[in-house]
């Protein structure tokens, strides 16, 4: 058995395969697939200061070898999540991460605070790029100061792991990705979905309540893949990849573009016992290429 | 309840018609506890344009050759290649999801009506088995565009009194479930429900009419099928519920229809 443990900042990782926000729910809804501390970190779903009704239905849309969501961070709001949820997640042993998001700054901090008094929540991923809210959300991934002011002020109050995720709908990445290291994040994580849109030609109708929604799974793997490799090259804190992610070997491959840590999102659809299947297969790939530890194949790619 | 994930094998697939296919599978263990209006989402093999599950719902449990029947209308790429399947092919599915129908306790005063319409005729077969083995007698009411289209009969009939409408009148009444003659007669004091939204909205308009309590199995689209991800929303009196979790059955109380 190969060294799968990785840090990203002070977290520690027993294996670099965590699941991506809204995907996932808050780990329970697959306990009963895989072994939940064996997954090395769970990014629960997206939580706002405020509840959230999220957008109408429908909601999603199948796309070639992907789909389009359009769930507007349907959410009960953070003193819920403090309330009734996190008593029931805190005793899961691994890294269990909360992906705040909001749509102004003053949210984003509140919420940071809050969450910074939970013991069990070594870290939380700031979600500056949901396509899905109307203001706000994605509006701070989107430029160089957005970014840089929101994470600033969440730095101010949050003193644990603060990963910033990105979005892919911009015109360099890697400007997004400097901005929010030089605020203090500890890490990046991208891709979040790209903004995409699709239509029902008989019924001349979107197929989404709002029109255009967020595109993941893996068709998008080498716009991914792509813009981990840029934004390793960009910034010097440990980077979480993700986009498309359906197995092992894409696992590999944003590990060798340099990321230090991966996330599946819509892969657990597919295949709910995913996670465990992606970190054996690391563990293969690792054994049969004679590497000791997952940290030697980090970065390895050879140009 | 215990989700699963499990390699299925098909012993049998039946093509009823052009349209429909009724697929038996079983499992070299003992398949799980499954109640009716459960579902599965079953993964689609060798489909390129196929990318998620497809959610299907439980037709039939024969406990004493522990199969478990899916009835499968072909609408689109999923539905076809799935029902390609021939005996001893492994199909991959995750079950039992969601949350079935309401049984009462006191069961013995219960006179209910199954109202299934095209393919949401499926539930409806293990939901009478369910009802019949509880002790009570259940009436089912099938509608469908032709007679061709009405699938299934002789199981129902093993169970209860069917009645059947068929929108061009080659069996049972013409016209819709609804119009039929049966619910004149106001003998029923439960429905239970699953077809076309259309249909099941008339269905839940005259169990409000008639204060009949009502139960429907909706059909959202679904991607993770667990509650994990908030596409397949119901709007209720509690906000957005997730139809694969808290559904796919809501009793009419709770839905925002306008009935
Ligand atoms: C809980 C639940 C139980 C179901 N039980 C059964 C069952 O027992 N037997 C059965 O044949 N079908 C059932 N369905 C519907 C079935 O899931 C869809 O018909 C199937 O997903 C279509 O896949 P496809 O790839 O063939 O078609 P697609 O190519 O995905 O779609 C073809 C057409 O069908 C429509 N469609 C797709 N999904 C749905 C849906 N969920 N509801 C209504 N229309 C849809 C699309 O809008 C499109 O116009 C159930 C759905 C749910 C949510
Ligand atoms: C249904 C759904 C809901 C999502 N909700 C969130 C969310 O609340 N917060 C967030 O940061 N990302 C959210 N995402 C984006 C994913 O976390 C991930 O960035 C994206 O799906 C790409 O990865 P994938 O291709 O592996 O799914 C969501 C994605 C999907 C499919
Ligand atoms: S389909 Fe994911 S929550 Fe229902």
């Amino acid at each position: 058995m190969a060294d799968l443990s990785v840090n990203i900042g002070n977290l520690k990782l027993c294996n670099p395969v965590m699941t991506a926000s809204g995907t996932f729910g808050y780990g329970k809804e697959f306990e009963d697939f895989v072994d939940l501390k064996s997954i090395g970190g769970i990014i629960v779903k997206g939580t706002t200061l405020h509840h959230r009704e999220g957008n109408p239905y429908p909601r999603m849309a199948e796309t070639p070898m992907g789909m389009l969501n359009a769930v507007g961070l349907q959410n009960k709001g953070v003193d819920y999540f403090v309330e009734h949820i996190y008593p029931q997640i805190k005793d899961i042993n691994t890294n269990m991460i909360v992906n705040v998001s909001g749509s102004a700054i003053e949210d984003y901090v509140k919420t940071a605070e809050i969450i910074n008094e939970l013991d069990k929540i070594p870290a939380i991923e700031l979600n500056i790029s949901c396509p899905n809210v109307k203001q706000g959300g994605m509006a701070f991934g989107v430029s160089t100061c957005g970014c840089s002011e929101v994470v600033k002020a969440v730095r101010n109050v949050y003193k644990k792991t603060l990963i910033v995720k990105l979005s892919p709908n911009v015109t360099d990445i890697t400007e997004i990705a400097r901005a929010a290291e030089a605020a203090g994040a500890d890490s990046v994580s991208l891709i979040n979905t790209l903004l995409g849109m699709a239509i029902d030609a008989e019924k001349r109708r979107p197929l989404l309540s709002t029109i255009t929604g967020g595109m993941s799974g893996a068709a998008v793997k080498p716009i991914a893949l792509r813009m981990v490799w840029q934004v390793v090259k960009a910034v010097n804190i440990p980077v979480i990849g993700l986009g498309g992610i359906m197995n092992w070997k894409d696992a590999v491959e944003f590990l060798l573009a340099g990321a230090s840590a991966i996330q599946i999102g819509t892969a657990n659809f597919i295949d709910p016992a995913i996670t465990v299947k992606v970190s054996e297969g690391i563990n293969n790939y690792l054994e049969r290429h004679g590497f000791s530890s997952v940290k030697e194949i980090i970065g390895a790619l050879e140009v | 309840m215990k989700k699963y994930i499990l390699d299925l094998v098909v012993t049998q697939n039946i093509q009823l018609h052009a349209n429909y296919v009724l697929i038996k599978l079983t499992h070299v263990n003992p398949l799980p506890e499954m109640l009716p209006g459960q579902f599965a989402e079953i993964r689609i093999d060798g489909s390129n344009t196929t990318f998620l599950r497809r959610p299907i719902s439980i037709n039939y449990v024969d406990k004493a050759n522990n199969e478990v029947w899916f009835l499968v209308q072909l609408v689109g790429d999923g539905t076809r290649k799935l029902a390609t399947v021939n005996q001893g092919d492994v199909i991959n599915v995750v079950m039992p999801l969601g949350n079935g129908f309401t049984i009462p306790q006191s069961i013995a005063t219960m006179k209910p009506l199954l109202v299934g319409g095209g393919v949401g005729t499926a539930p409806m077969l293990m939901l009478g088995a369910e009802l019949v083995k509880r002790g009570c007698q259940p009436t089912f009411l099938l509608g469908a565009r032709s007679s061709k289209d009405l699938l299934q009969l002789e199981h129902f009939e093993k169970l209860g009194d069917v009645y059947t409408t068929t929108e061009d009148g080659s069996m049972g009444e013409r016209g819709y479930v609804t119009q039929h003659s049966i619910l004149n007669t106001n003998q029923f004091n439960m429905i239970y429900t699953c077809g076309p939204k259309p249909m099941m909205v008339s269905v839940a308009r005259y169990a409000k009419a008639h204060e009949i309590n009502c139960e429907v199995s909706l059909e959202n689209m679904m991607a993770c099928g667990v509650g994990a991800c908030l596409c397949c929303v119901e709007n209720t009196n509690e906000g957005h519920l997730c139809v694969c979790k808290e559904g796919p059955v809501f009793n009419i109380k709770k839905l925002l229809w306008q009935i």
